[in-house]
């Protein structure tokens, strides 16, 4: 016995035992892509591997690492499949490589900040890019507002641009989900993926509520990550849902995706309301997220 | 400063908050601050009384409003006409801080002519006034960028500046009419 926690000691260690592959101070941040034995991880700023964001398998790319890039798929469930999507947040291009193989003849369309993340995804994550995957360096804000004056609409929205450490506020506000909702199609699911703990999980989800109305969390017991499903019209039946995870189940699962557990995530606000009714909801004029998530 | 801070709230939905917003901000403060003091120099020149020095502040005052009134429509005309936000938020904050803050840089050198009764002690006098002004300035940094956005909405924020700056231009017109010139020194 107890050689054998020696062994998984050494072994642990060895598996610990971190490269730096590529390292570079971008305008926004530190950026640091490491690997640890087949993980290869895009890390901000350094040290401590809370701030991973994006990372993969070498041996095995299409694998999903993190939960909750496999928890974002349950926007699969409340809605049919997507024809023209939109992720704010790069990271490595997980998301959109992976969409991309489920539906290649969608349109992706990724808007990353800052250019050296766009770099370094092509460079290490194999961020594959196509005439129906582009990507721009934008401010997420920004390139929403110009999509709604140009009227475009998407059909599958993914809010990833929250990194753990540093919430842009600008991103989390009432106008904002509003202007979201503007290039929202028919139909259509607007999937944020948040960090959101203490005080700001309710006036997150009090913003939420007063845009979009109810919503559904998508979370394991630890309510600090989630992932918000909103701007669904119509909840889908329990029929439609099995119906839907029998149809996605063996599409997903080379990616470890399991989406019958992941639908047991699911829960509506409708009747489960987790904020004080008079949590204030942040807008423009009044956004101190980060001061708020302690 | 406090509202400098703000400079960057109110930009963010239309302009993003990269690094250039700052850079804008910066850059139309201490432009239009360098154009104040300029002119607040010249105009300390010419019968520098108390009751100018208050309309300054009652001046600074109203130019402040349009900020927390007008922002909206002025950064949806230009976000609509300029593509790249660099130059977007550039003329933005242009448009929105560089006459009030023009007038804010006004009041220093103005403070210097009136307080300033012996030229001997006029490098004292200046020491001071940067001295209150800076701290000043740290003080509605922190305390804004800690606190206030915190507790309060923007555009109140921006008015109660207003306010602030407005009863400050009342008080130092009503000194003067009551004790008329005399009081110059105390003020």
């Amino acid at each position: 016995m107890r050689n054998c926690l020696l062994f998984l000691a050494v072994l642990f260690s060895v598996a610990a035992h971190s490269n730096v592959v590529h390292e570079e101070r971008s305008l926004y941040r530190n950026i640091i892509v490491d690997e640890t034995g087949n993980l290869r991880c895009l890390k901000f700023n350094t040290k401590s591997s809370q701030t991973s964001q994006s990372c993969m398998y070498k041996n095995d790319p299409d694998k999903l690492v993190f939960n909750y890039t496999k928890l974002t798929f349950a926007s699969l469930l409340v809605t049919d499949d997507p024809k023209n999507v939109l992720v704010i947040g790069l990271g490595g291009g997980t998301l959109s490589n992976v969409i991309h193989e489920l539906y290649p003849a969608a349109k992706i369309h990724n808007v990353e900040i800052d250019p050296a993340v766009l770099k370094v995804a092509r460079d290490y994550f194999n961020f594959i890019e196509t005439d129906n995957v582009t990507s721009s360096v934008q401010d997420g804000r920004i390139f929403i507002k110009r999509a709604a004056i140009k009227k475009q609409k998407y059909d599958w929205i993914i809010l990833d641009a929250f990194n753990g450490d540093y919430i842009p506020e600008h991103l989390l506000t009432k106008e904002f989900f509003e202007e979201v909702q503007s290039v929202l199609a028919d139909g259509g699911v607007i999937a944020a993926n948040t960090f959101s703990s203490s005080k700001l999980y309710e006036h997150e989800s009090a913003t939420y509520h007063a845009v979009f109305g109810d919503f559904i969390n998508v979370s394991r017991a630890n309510r600090s990550n989630r992932i918000i499903l909103a701007g669904i019209k119509t909840i889908p039946t329990q029929a439609q849902l099995n119906e839907r995870i029998s149809a996605l189940a063996p599409r997903l699962k080379k990616y470890d995706v399991d989406i019958k557990a992941i639908s047991t995530y699911m829960q509506s606000t409708k009747n489960n309301r987790d904020w004080p009714a008079d949590t204030k909801v942040l807008t423009d004029q009044y956004s101190p997220a980060n001061l708020l998530n302690f | 400063m406090g509202i400098e801070l703000l400079g960057g709230r109110i930009l963010a939905p239309f302009f993003g908050s990269s690094v250039h917003i700052w850079g804008s901000i910066i850059t139309v403060f201490m432009l239009s601050l360098s154009f104040g003091y300029l002119l607040g120099g010249k105009l300390s020149t010419k019968n520098a009384s108390l009751t100018k020095y208050g309309l300054i502040f009652l001046t600074a005052s109203i130019m402040v409003v349009p900020i927390a009134l007008f922002s909206q429509p002025i950064m949806e005309f230009i976000f609509t006409h300029i593509e790249d936000s660099r130059y977007g938020s550039l003329l933005a904050s242009t448009a929105l801080f560089f006459i009030p803050t023009v007038i804010l840089g006004m009041i220093s050198p103005y403070s210097v002519r009136l307080l300033v009764t012996d030229s001997h002690k006029s490098g004292q006098v200046a020491g001071i006034l940067y001295f209150v002004s800076t701290l000043g300035s740290a003080l509605g940094t922190i305390i804004t960028s800690f606190y206030f956005v915190l507790a309060f909405d923007v555009n109140t924020i921006i008015s109660a500046f207003a306010l602030t700056l407005g009863l400050l231009g009342v008080l130092a017109i009503t000194v003067n009419s009551l004790a008329g010139n005399k009081e110059l020194a105390h003020a």
